[in-house]
């Protein structure tokens, strides 16, 4: 009851958010690392698989979706469904290589399989190198929706990452969730049970890969822009640092988050420069330009003593009280 | 003389770039896997400290005047009392939990590391002569051989033989293996573990500062030069398998004159060849060339 009250709440704060006054451009902003740190936590949180490359989905699909809606001039409908597709293909092979091992080698291929793909960008023609895509067009939703007006973006985009998020929440509470809930415990036990484990473990990388690449395609059409950034591994070291800060293995950590980690992003230089002023010390004032040291600090201080992440730590604080 | 259409010189001096490249390979992928066998930390901060040891070494030039050769020891020595002071401060908490938080937090530890230096220094590179006696280069008849270059071959096959020699065949190394396999067992016999195990910390972090040291004049030393090394080095720890000593010295060497030739023979290529290959590796023989299947 609790929880979906909660859910309300939330529902009805994302849908009220443009007219109290936040950006659109932000909140979008925000709702695309939603996605793409939910679609993360599948792995790490649900089946226990440290991916280190998903940069390569979000990047991979936003050149997809960008080159598919600017040079081919197809509608963003295409566009999207172009960046999943890609996504998942590139899931289904990055997938294969990286189950082959365990543990932290899991992480390490996937770290070297999107450093790989990255360097593809690099000098592939179609993603303009160093400069990335410009200008790519928002077009008409089914030749109906006017996606250039940011409000009318914006709730298709609600729409969207909702659905995904129902989707995430569905995998997690269906059977098959509760198999990488088993991997994620105890892997030799789940194949003496008779399950082989690869395979869920394939299939749920792909069904993350394709989340992700959906982020990446809307992170695409709502900026209008795509570089090299996104498919650089320190990405893939944010949107871990947004699922450990959430909470990971909760499905509200990566919404928490992602926010607070956007946010912290956008705001840095305001908190330095009032740091600066409160101190006196005029080193804080160039904190907006030092975004990795922060981030850093925060990874560190999360693994040495928060590792639950502020969701985990809220949900551990309640849980005696409900049994 | 030509090969395949290729000058004989210039593809000897293509495979000696191979082996610059391959010796630190050997000595980043030598390190990270004696780290990760007593401390079971992947350090992700081996780049980071890779960058340390040769900004460390420029620093003490443009800030002491102090020259290469005392830097070589000075700057390992450095980096070791830096290392000290993390596992002391950081790591020691993290060892009864999941490998992936030792990953995560190493991952912190490179960001703090790279953006404190970046924040200082800029992302530009800093010059760093060749230290004069190893300046020039010997005319062998074929080709020139670069002294400094060969210099760095020499030095780095010499440390990690001498790591291998102390860790397969003394008494240290073999507290050491022990340590690996059975760290209670070992307490129990009187050896103090945790401190064999700060100072194997330490000087895991000396070996890639030592590899820093010998990068200085060869390569642009800047606060984000560890970033592509460490991923290679996490694609060659992949392929050799972190199980064996020999296995990653050898592997890192090979890899860096496969990445050499490539150069030669279809440049495009060059920047990816080692990842490729770790990819043909994970097809044909999963648990890497060196490693056994768990």
């Amino acid at each position: 009851m609790l929880k979906k009250a909660l859910y309300g709440l939330l529902l009805a704060g994302l849908l009220a958010a443009p007219w109290l006054g936040v950006y659109p451009l932000f909140l979008m902003k925000v709702l695309c690392y939603v996605l793409f740190a939910a679609a993360f936590n599948l792995l790490i949180g649900y089946t226990g698989l440290l991916s280190f490359g998903h940069a390569a989905f979000l990047g991979l699909s936003g050149y997809t979706t960008g080159y598919v809606m600017q040079t081919l001039g197809l509608p963003p409908e295409v566009g999207l469904l172009a960046g999943v597709g890609a996504s998942l293909v590139l899931g289904l092979v990055m997938g294969i290589l990286a189950i082959r091992r365990q543990g932290i080698y899991f992480a390490m291929i996937t770290l070297a399989l999107a450093q790989l793909l990255y360097f593809v960008f690099l000098q592939a023609p179609f993603t303009n190198g160093e400069d990335g895509l410009q200008g790519i067009p928002r077009g008409k939703l089914l030749g109906l929706l006017d996606l250039s007006h940011d409000l009318t973006l914006y709730y298709v985009m609600v729409a969207v990452v909702v659905l995904a998020f129902l989707l995430i929440v569905r995998i997690v509470h269906s059977p098959f969730g509760q198999i990488l809930a088993a991997i994620k415990e105890n892997e030799p036990r789940a194949i003496s049970l008779g399950y082989d484990t690869d395979r869920f473990k394939l299939l749920v990388f792909i069904l993350s890969a394709g989340l992700a690449g959906l982020a990446g395609s809307l992170k695409a059409l709502v900026l209008g822009f795509e570089t090299l950034g996104d498919a650089y591994w320190t990405t893939s070291g944010l949107v871990i640092l947004m699922t450990l800060v959430g909470g990971m293995g909760t499905l509200l950590g990566p919404l928490v988050g992602a926010f607070l980690v956007i946010a912290l992003e956008d705001r840095l230089g305001d908190i330095g420069q009032g740091l600066a002023s409160l101190t006196g010390i005029s080193w804080f004032a160039g904190l907006g330009e030092s975004v990795t040291i922060v981030v850093g600090l925060i990874f560190i201080v999360c693994v040495l003593v928060f590792r639950r992440g502020i969701v985990g730590e809220i949900v551990a604080r309640f849980k005696p009280l409900r049994t | 003389m030509d090969i395949f259409g290729i000058p004989l010189p210039a593809l000897l001096s293509q495979l000696l770039l191979g082996l610059v490249n391959g010796s630190f390979y050997a000595i980043l992928s030598l390190g990270l896997a004696v780290i990760f066998g007593l401390l079971n930390v992947v350090n992700f901060a081996h780049g980071a400290t890779f960058m340390l040891g040769a900004m460390v070494t420029w620093m003490g030039f443009a800030y002491f005047g102090i020259g290469y050769w005392p830097m070589l020891i000075l700057s390992p020595l450095v980096v070791g009392l830096f290392g000290i002071v993390l596992e002391r401060c950081l790591l020691r908490w993290i060892y009864k939990i999941d490998q992936l938080y030792g990953l995560l937090l190493t991952f912190g530890l490179t960001l703090v590391i790279e953006g404190l230096f970046r924040s200082i220094y800029g992302s530009s590179g800093q010059a760093y002569d060749v230290p004069e006696l190893l300046s020039g280069a010997t005319n062998l008849g074929f080709m020139y051989l670069p002294n400094y270059r060969a210099w760095v071959v020499v030095a780095s096959l010499t440390v990690c033989f001498s790591t291998w020699f102390v860790i397969e065949k003394t008494k240290l190394g073999a507290y050491l293996r022990a340590g690996t396999e059975n760290p209670k067992l070992v307490e129990a016999f009187g050896i103090n573990v945790p401190l064999m195990v700060m100072l194997t910390y330490a000087f895991g972090l000396a070996l890639a500062a030592f590899a820093g040291v010998l990068a200085a004049p060869v390569i642009q030393i800047s606060p984000l030069m560890g970033q592509p090394m460490i991923i290679t080095v996490f694609a060659v720890v992949v392929i050799g398998g972190m199980g064996s000593i020999m296995g990653s010295i050898l592997t890192g060497l090979m890899l860096g004159v496969v990445e050499g030739l490539t150069r030669v023979f279809y440049p495009e290529a060059s920047a990816t060849v080692v990842f490729v290959i770790m990819v043909l590796v994970l097809l044909v023989k999963p648990a890497g060339l060196f490693g056994k299947e768990k």
